[in-house]
């Protein structure tokens, strides 16, 4: 598989009144072409940061890119013009949003809106753009497309407009779509439709996802790779039926334990994590999961545990091995 | 710098007494600001500095007064539309709305030609009011309320659909309770801005309505009653309407920077965490 | 206390908000129905949970059942005394007292003025109990102890604590009347994953310690097979389903509880490649215009003409499993 997008050493910092916030500390990661990666965190894990500081979305200030490459193909994103960037954004990596009613324009119509980008981007002529934009909607299961083009944005449901933020993305045959927590708002039906339509796309498209989510219980059955994150740091990064059958970095474990499970009887009492995520004001030192783990040493306060491979493509940033529960 | 106004205002009169502010020394008509009258002395030869003082009093009672009143008849029917909603609330918004609708200028003018000489002077702390001065509080006070009790309507609005006043009434908290101790509290920064802004205006209000003779009468002064006496004097002495402009002016400031840190003080978001 | 006697009884609840237009007399020009005749009863020291989708009414069914809307029509007994009948002040905190509610915003429901012993005193003053204010800040370090908050925090403002922390705030504010019954509406679905299991377990801790019983509203239906021992299952405000737990969830009747189960995702990635998924085509239809007959007939795979013209009958078909559905059998 050809590599998509590789990142290296992402670092993104916020400058606010109260101090820094290390949002984003070193963040690697790659992805190939038509393959779909998961990136799984609670909130302020950084793993939006992350997309948005590749995709150059970020105010800057307060937000400050302090370094990292993030290569496409050839060319560094953070290192493009903002010129450049336009063409790549929305063309070659689009993005889908949490809340669809935000990220539309609720005084056009859902027809100008979808014409307009297809206008822009792809040149398109009035007629051309209409039939296409028809063709769109109805690839994302809009009933009646040709009818809803003149509806605006309040006449749809959230999960109708969720498919037309995904119809788009779609415009102009991205080789990346980045969705970030896209079913987070939805009820738990639409969630499930949500999803079948992004599986029935990819394999259509043979385009490469990247899908942020908070939740482990969507992931296991959309992503290929999944990758976990915890205050600005990747924990864990492996294939999605090893991280689920064999975790190997403590939070992940503790968050698998946490959840309980639809299908199977009560057994016991959930296995909480005590404490909260650490203060991201604070420049991290040692491995942020060390005050909260039952694993921890004396290392894991002092050092930053580097992200290594385990097996084959399943790495961990950890000091311990939570197979044996002693030092690697 | 407020505090400085009041003391300005309330401690002067210890230097000063009233009788001297409406001394009249005709004699020393119009002189301008030297030694003896630091701020000049006016058209009958009485003195700015002491009239400054004993108008400052009158006018900053009449700021505050007018705003006292202002807030509670804006506060309470603004709290009771918003918190009761239905058609107490269309009821009362209908009647700020058409008491909005009538220019305050002229409701001011007409009240105080209609009220105006009915109230008999007033002896308080020692000292003689005109009547006039309560006419103008109530006046000021009656005609300015609506716009805070729109603003406060529309806090007790947003505010009441918040899960902590439903969690109050589900304790079994009086509804009389839940006005006053949960959302009142919640809607006092911009009730506070809009009571600074009341203070000042009411202020001015007095001063418009003076100047145009219908404000508290001679021989009691205020600073608008002042600025409204040199008017025909504009070029000839501007030390007249120089200082009780600059004192208003002053006062004005002041208060709205009052209001703003009165504002930060009470947020607790402000207090370290 | 005879066992046998639940202690919420819940006959006929319905609540409909009047949709309204005109300046100074308004006129009805529709109405929502949020809640449509559900009944159901919460048996003492257990935990009822109520799940749907959002806007098929299970939070107004939470709140109306507390008296916090007035009802259009139905009867609800707490621990026997009738929620709509208390007219004096006197009966309305009698029940008050017994009943409590945490919500699911803990940003929203901690008034961020007051201090976080104001917050939880505030029942004690209402109720007029420990009126000795040394024996009342006694009381609220305990309470906040037991929900696990250090009681030096006492005089802090909301906006100092986290979502977790706030919660626990809630819960303390919900336990200072002594109460017997909380409604908990979708007290962790605001919370993190980490954190939601921190609260479900204090609740079930408290649950056992003080006898507590709860009605549990939620749409994560993996969470309340966790924590409740029933579960009703709402659309569009009506009640389709409600079992015992493991009945319910191992073998739905309703073709919307089945749909809803089959559309939770599981956290293991083989299974739930190798599950067989309904997914349901369409939205929920607006509560404005509910749709004829059975409500869920426009979506349902079974439906037939039956459907769209007659009303199931909420029926127990067997014990403690009551179902409204022509097509499951007698």
């Amino acid at each position: 598989m050809t590599m998509l997008l590789q990142t290296i050493d992402l670092k993104t910092r916020f400058h606010i009144p109260e101090g820094t916030v290390y949002a984003v500390n070193g963040v690697s990661f790659h992805i190939s072409e038509g393959e779909t990666l998961a990136v799984v965190g609670e909130s302020g894990c950084g793993k939006s940061v992350t997309m948005m500081s590749i995709l150059r979305l970020l105010p800057a200030p307060p937000a400050e890119i302090v370094s990292g490459q993030a290569l496409w193909g050839n060319r560094d994103l953070l290192r493009l013009s903002e010129n450049e960037m336009e063409q790549i954004r929305g063309r070659e990596i689009a993005m889908v949003f949490q809340d669809p009613m935000t990220s539309l324009n609720p005084v056009l119509t859902i027809g100008r809106q979808l014409t307009e980008s297809l206008r822009v981007h792809l040149g398109m002529g009035p007629a051309e753009a209409a039939q296409r934009a028809v063709e769109l909607l109805e690839q994302v299961g809009i009933p009646d497309a040709a009818h809803r083009l003149g509806d605006y944005p309040h006449q749809y449901s959230g999960g109708m407009r969720q498919r037309v933020m995904i119809a788009m993305a779609l415009c102009c045959h991205p080789s990346l779509l980045i969705a970030d927590e896209p079913t987070t708002a939805l009820d738990v039906t639409i969630q499930a439709q949500i999803v079948e339509l992004i599986k029935k796309l990819r394999d259509q498209l043979h385009m490469a996802i990247i899908w942020i989510s908070h939740d482990l219980g969507v992931v296991a059955g959309l992503a290929n790779r999944v990758m976990v994150m915890y205050a600005g740091f990747v924990v864990e990064e492996a294939l999605v039926d090893d991280l689920y059958e064999d975790p190997r970095h403590p939070y992940t474990l503790a968050l698998l334990a946490a959840l309980p499970r639809v299908d199977r009887r009560r057994d016991r009492r959930l296995k909480s994590i005590p404490g909260a995520p650490p203060n991201l004001l604070v420049e991290p030192r040692g491995c942020p999961f060390a005050p909260r783990c039952e694993f921890a040493m004396e290392r894991c306060r002092f050092e930053i545990p580097p992200l290594q491979p385990v097996q084959g493509t399943h790495a961990v940033a950890c000091w311990v091995d939570v197979t044996t529960g002693g030092p690697r | 710098m407020l505090v400085l106004l009041f003391i300005y205002a309330f401690g002067g009169a210890l230097i000063f007494p009233e009788s001297y502010a409406n001394y009249t020394d005709t004699s020393l008509r119009l002189s301008p600001p030297s030694a003896r009258h630091p701020f000049g002395t006016d058209t009958i030869g009485r003195d700015v500095l002491a009239r400054t003082i004993y108008g400052g009093q009158i006018s900053l009672i009449i700021g505050l007064l007018a705003v006292s009143i202002e807030s509670l008849v804006g506060i309470l029917v603004g709290a009771l539309a918003g918190y009761y909603g239905g058609f107490l609330d269309s009821l009362l918004m209908r009647i700020t709305e058409a008491m909005l609708n009538i220019p305050e200028i002229f409701l001011l003018i007409v009240m105080a030609k209609f009220f105006g000489g009915r109230i008999p002077e007033i002896h308080l702390l020692g000292r003689v009011f005109s009547g006039s001065v309560i006419v103008i509080v109530v006046i000021i006070g009656l005609t300015s309320w609506m716009y805070l009790a729109r603003i406060v309507r529309a806090e007790f609005l947003s505010l009441k659909e918040n899960e902590f006043v439903l969690a109050a009434r589900a304790t079994g908290t009086s509804n009389f309770e839940i006005i006053f101790r949960h959302i009142l509290p919640n809607s006092i920064a911009p009730i506070i801005v809009s009571a600074t802004l009341g203070v000042a205006n009411a202020i001015l209000a007095e001063a418009y309505i003076s100047f145009l003779g219908l404000g508290v009468q001679p021989p009691t002064a205020t600073w608008g009653n002042m600025l409204d006496g040199a008017n025909n004097y504009l070029e000839s002495a501007p030390w007249l309407w120089f200082f009780p402009g600059l004192l208003i002016l002053l006062t004005v400031l002041s208060i709205n920077f009052l209001g703003d840190g009165l504002r930060d003080a009470l947020d607790p978001h402000s207090r370290a965490v | 206390m005879k066992p046998a006697d639940p202690l919420v009884v819940v006959k006929n609840l319905k609540k409909y908000f009047p949709v309204t237009s005109g300046l100074v007399f308004q006129r009805k020009t529709g109405e929502v129905r949020a809640v449509d005749d559900i009944s159901f009863t919460v048996e003492r020291g257990e935990t009822l949970g109520l799940v749907g989708e959002s806007g098929c009414g299970k939070t107004t069914a939470g709140r109306t059942l507390l008296g916090l809307y007035p009802p259009t029509a139905g009867h609800v007994t707490i621990d026997g005394m009738d929620v709509y009948a208390a007219r004096r002040r006197r009966d309305l905190l009698a029940i008050r007292r017994k009943a409590q509610i945490i919500f699911q915003d803990p940003y929203a429901s901690l008034n961020p003025r007051w201090t976080v012993d104001a917050i939880v005193s505030e029942p004690m003053r209402v109720h007029s109990i420990l009126p000795d204010p040394k024996a009342r800040s006694e009381r609220v370090k305990e309470l906040l102890s037991l929900v696990g908050l250090s009681g030096q925090l006492v005089n802090r403002f909301p906006h100092e604590f986290s979502g977790g922390q706030r919660q626990r705030i809630g819960i303390a504010r919900a336990l200072a009347s002594d109460p017997l019954f909380i409604v908990c509406d979708e007290p962790i679905s605001a919370l993190d994953v980490s954190i939601q299991a921190q609260v479900v377990n204090l609740l079930e801790d408290l649950q056992d310690r003080f006898g507590l019983t709860y009605l549990f509203i939620a749409h994560n239906l993996s969470m309340v097979r966790h924590i409740c021992n029933r579960v009703a299952v709402m659309y569009l405000g009506v009640m389709v389903e409600l079992g015992e737990r493991d009945e319910l969830y191992d073998h739905p009747l309703h073709p919307y509880t089945q749909a809803l189960l089959s559309a939770v995702p599981i956290p293991n990635p083989k299974q739930d490649r190798a599950r067989q998924r309904m997914i349901l085509s369409g939205d929920v239809p607006s509560p404005l215009n509910p749709p004829s007959g059975c409500r869920f007939h426009p979506r349902c795979p079974l439906a037939v003409e039956r459907c769209r013209q007659e009303i199931p009958a909420w029926r127990e078909v067997a014990t403690g499993h009551w179902v409204a559905c022509h097509k499951v059998a007698e």
